[in-house]
This record gives C-alpha cells, structure tokens and sequence, in this order.
C-alpha cells in the first residue's frame, strides 16, 4: 500500500511533494475508498445475474455494461478492486519480511552465509518468476492464499538481492560496532540499528515490488491460477470474456483498465518517491 | 574470450543444473499426490497408486531426481498424458513459433529502446526525457493481457488495421506474418521497453560526462560520430546485461500474450500443462524455458565480453 509515503521524507526536502507523488497517491486512494465502500456504493450485487439484460452495452442503469450472463460489469470491477487490496498488500509484505531478512543477515555476516545465501538466491532468479508460480500453483491448488503465499516467495530474491546491496555499506559503520559492543543481539543490530538506516531503499523496493504483485496476481488470476469463478476478480474477468473482445469489448476493457489505474497508481508514487530521496 | 566462453558455459552447466533441481524438488517435495493431482479428486485409490508406480514416484527423492535428469540430457523426456505423445517434439515444435514471436519483440524493441535512450540522455531532465521516462516506468507493470486488450479494442476492432489473432493463416507470406505478430510482440516491448531505455539512458549519460568523450569532441569530431564511435560502445554494456536479465520476464510474458492472442507457442502449452495438469509436459516445458533464458543470457555475456576486453581479461569473477 502507499502508506511508506507518510513518514519516509526526510528533513528538508519533506516539504516538496513531487506531483507524481500526488497524483499517484490519489489515484491509490480512490482504488482504496472504492474497494472498501464497494458493497454500499455498487449499484448491483457482483453476482447477481439479471437474464433480461444480457451483454448490454454501457448505459443508463449499468454504466459499464453487463456480461453474457447478465452481470453488471460496473458490480464486478468494483469488488474485484477488494481481491487485489488483500493480495498484492499481503504478498508484498510477506516477500519484503523474508527478503528484508535474508539480505541484511548476508549483509551483516558476510563471508560464507553471504556467498551460499546469494548463490542460492541465483539459482532461484534462473527462472522465470511467472513459470515458476504456475508450477507452484499447479501443486498446492489454486486459491488466494496460495497466490500470496508464492508471490511472496518469489519475490523474496529480488528483495534480499537490494537489501543485501543496500546494508553492505551500512554494517561496516560505527554505530553497528558500537551496538555490538553494548552487547546487543544479532537481531537487534539487524532489525533496530541497521534496518531504519535502509528505510529508503526498502520504501521504493515496496512500491516496486507492490506494483509487481498487482501485475503478478493479475497475471495469474488471468491465467486460471488464482480467483476461481464466479469471483469478481479482474484478471479472471478478463480471461473469462476473452472471447467477446470483439462483439462485447466493455467486458474486457473495464477489468483491464482497472487494473491499469492500480498499476500506473503506484509507479507514479514510486517515481515520487525515489525523486524525493534525490539520486 | 576463448577462455572466458569455456569458463561462462561452466558456469552456465551450474546454473542449469540448480535450476533442473529447483523445478524437480517444486514437483516433488510440494504437499500434494502426484497421481491425485493429474488424475483429479474423482479417480480411483487403485488407479492413483498405479500411476505414481508407473511415474516412479515410490523411490527415494535424490534417486528419482538422477534417473529422470539422466532421462532429460539423453532427450528422454517423458510422455504427454494428454496429447499421449513424447514431450521433447511438442515442445520444441511450440518453442520455434514462440522464439519467432520474441525474435520480433526484440527486433522492434532493442533499437527503438536504445534510440530513445540516446536521445533522452543528450537532453538529460527535457521534456523528452521526463515523459518517456514516466510513461515507460507506468506501462512496465501493466500486464501484457491489459496492454493487449486495450490494443486489440483500438486497433483491431476500431481501427481495423491489424489482425486480432497472432497465428497467420497456412501459407502466408512474411508480412501477413509479421502484421500477424505484430500486436503481440507490441505488448511484449511495452512491458521491457523501460528497462532497456533506463539502462541505455544512464550508460549514455555516464560515458558523455567521460573524459575520454570530452577528448573525442575536442579533437574535433562531430557529435554524431562521439555517439556512436565512443559513448555507444561503453553505455551499451549495462544494457546488455538487463537484456539477457529480462529474458525470464518475456518469457513470462509469452504465456500472458499467447493465451491472449491465440498463439500455439510454448506459452500455452505451459498454459494448457498447469490447467490440465499434465505435469510430465509442464516439467518438461519449464526445463526447455530455463535452458533458453540461461542461453540469452550467456548470449548477452559473451556479446557484452565481445565489446568490452576487460570483461575477457579479467579476473575470474568478472
């Protein structure tokens, strides 16, 4: 979520808000106040089949029109806006705690753990994250939890390999030796001493990495691996009215552009933030 | 650079074999039956049991994993339950059309990309710049599926220009072919167009502030030629290397576009693998996907040590 905005400015420059930074975080929050508000300010249940209107086009009563079985499309888009608020927040957090993790302890205690640690990291980042949460996916089941669940777990790599990159120069510094020698613990060195020093690069992996698992949870809904129907989900959405692109476009579009709003959201917040940090 | 190719494909011998093993333990140390998961939740006990004998799932682990990697490098690799086929010529028929699509991904995205690159980092923080950087950093997590759609709805249905189907008609000439594959492979460049652009734009930014560019101008050439003579040659490197990165990505892709635009490529195959869990065929096409991820990027590294003689003499670690 854009919350890491709120508190990561730091000193002189918390005064100028890049506009990318507003934009984006507008948009965020109207996907969020929609998907929250979206059993009270729908017009129809997401469900709900209405067999007198059936692939209508966008009009008065449903403005974004329905699908072929008469479901307002409009319903649909607005609670599948809850799907991705559960998901790509949940995941990104999981792969930022299991990352942030692995790549301050390499960091931190270098030598072998950093050499076995970062070859084993390779080795995962040698395949193709999408192939590689299919094949997750085709084995546990689909299902929400699961998707978050691999998502986080392949994007743990990519979080220890910035981590990683960012503590090395951190550990090396006074304030850890001073913190070891008043006897504090390896994680209290890590977490307390080390981590709040790396806040700004893990601020702009998160938005990132947010940004990745919209497209990741997307993806794999659209591919069958995710929501199972008749959930409102917009990547499954799309996938189920594939075939009406041509004769009933609306009900593509509206999920697909949806997920859009998401998307470009959050990367216009992420170029906010990493403006604001300066190079 | 002979050495440096025979020390790279060592290295790209590890990669492959940490990789073969990675996709086998996903397959068999993830909770779930084998035999349950492909014949489905209604089939027999009997039946199940007799399928994970037959697929030798009652042995040891590390002993499955010598004897079916020994299966893989003889070009053994297995059987389709579905299409009741080998999988080696499945894939590999499936794996052409698919290198075709991403032939003409990279065709229209490397000097697009590049040029781009060029032209913002002469003009560093113009209006240029700042636009295609934006747009490129906003389109990049746009799914494929969703640049698609919106492509299909403005030029295949309301425009009417292009084809909404990739797969061309028997029989086509290359350029039914290429309009053919020309939307899918849009949506392809649209998703790395942004990293290839960063790369190529801050590479070409460095070398300009270079003093052996500040040399070049002096001696008088003109510009055009301290581009591409000097700067190119060493702000291209980085970009290389994000090239042969992003491979795992368009693969990825490949599955997302395929399915979208009905491409018989090995994007949906691995599509139609996961959702009819024929796992021999999904194991099989996942195997064939790494091996040509960890090729593009031995590809990128031996081009980029081929520009670059450093690369070639240096130390071993690169």
């Amino acid at each position: 979520m854009a919350a890491p905005a709120v508190d990561l400015r730091v000193g002189r420059r918390a005064r100028r808000m890049p506009p990318s930074l507003l934009a984006g975080a507008a948009m965020l929050l109207a996907w969020v106040a929609a998907s929250l508000l979206a059993p009270w300010i729908a017009p129809h249940p997401p469900l709900a089949s209405d067999f007198l209107a059936l692939l209508q086009p966008p009009g008065p009563g449903h403005p974004f029109g329905t699908d072929q079985i008469g479901r307002d499309v409009l319903s649909r888009v607005l609670h599948g806006g809850r799907s991705v608020l559960a998901v790509a927040p949940a995941a990104t957090a999981l792969g930022l705690a299991l990352g942030t993790t692995i790549g301050l302890a390499a960091a931190y205690f270098g030598g072998w753990t950093d050499e076995i640690a970062m070859r084993l990291l390779d080795a995962v980042m040698a395949l193709p994250i999408v192939i590689v949460a299919m094949l997750a996916l085709t084995f546990l089941g689909a299902s929400t939890l699961n998707v978050i669940l691999v998502i986080g777990i392949v994007f743990a790599p990519l979080v220890a390999r910035t981590m990683r990159a960012a503590a090395l120069v951190e550990v090396r510094k006074d304030y850890v030796r001073a913190a070891e020698l008043r006897g504090e613990g390896i994680a209290y060195v890590m977490f307390r001493e080390v981590l709040p020093n790396v806040a700004g690069p893990l601020a702009v992996e998160a938005t990132l990495r947010l940004g990745y698992a919209v497209f990741t949870a997307a993806t794999l809904g659209f591919l069958g691996l995710g929501a199972q129907p008749p959930a409102p989900d917009w990547g499954l959405m799309v996938a189920e009215n594939q075939a009406l692109l041509t004769t009933a476009p609306w009900t593509v579009l509206f999920p697909a552009l949806a997920i859009a709003w998401v998307v470009v959201g959050i990367a216009l917040v992420s170029d906010g933030l990493r403006v604001g940090q300066g190079p | 650079m002979l050495a440096y190719a025979s020390r790279r494909l060592a290295l790209l011998t590890v990669t492959l074999l940490a990789a073969s093993m990675l996709i086998f333990l996903v397959t068999s140390v993830l909770p779930g039956n084998v035999g349950r998961i492909m014949l489905g939740p209604f089939a027999a006990q009997d039946s199940v049991d007799t399928l994970n004998r037959q697929l030798g799932l009652d042995r040891p682990v590390l002993e499955r994993y010598a004897v079916w990697l020994a299966a893989v490098v003889q070009g053994d690799w297995g059987r389709s339950l579905h299409f009741n086929a080998p999988v080696l010529p499945l894939v590999i028929e499936r794996l052409g059309r698919s290198l075709l699509l991403a032939a003409v991904t990279l065709a229209i995205l490397v000097p697009s990309a590049v040029a781009a690159g060029i032209h913002a980092a002469r003009r560093e923080g113009g209006v240029f710049d700042r636009t295609v950087s934006l747009l490129g950093l906003s389109v990049r997590a746009l799914p494929e599926f969703v640049t698609g759609v919106v492509l299909i709805v403005v030029f295949g249905i309301q425009l009417g220009w292009l084809p909404v189907q990739a797969l061309p008609p028997e029989g086509a000439g290359p350029v039914e072919v290429l309009r053919h594959l020309l939307m899918p492979a849009l949506c392809l460049v649209l998703v790395l167009f942004a990293y290839v652009f960063r790369m190529t734009r801050a590479g070409v930014i460095e070398a300009l502030a270079a003093d052996w560019t500040r040399t070049a101008r002096l001696k008088g050439l003109p510009p055009s030629v301290v581009v591409l003579r000097h700067v190119l040659r060493n702000a291209l490197l980085p970009t290389i290397a994000v090239l042969g990165a992003q491979i795992g990505w368009l693969v990825g892709g490949l599955v997302v576009v395929e399915t979208l635009f009905r491409y018989p490529g090995i994007g949906t195959l691995i599509q139609f693998a996961a959702t009819a869990k024929d796992l021999p065929l999904l194991v099989g096409c996942a195997v064939a996907v790494t091996a040509v991820f960890a090729l593009g990027n031995l590809a990128a590294d031996l081009l980029a040590a081929s520009l670059d003689p450093r690369i070639r003499h240096g130390s071993p670690r690169g």
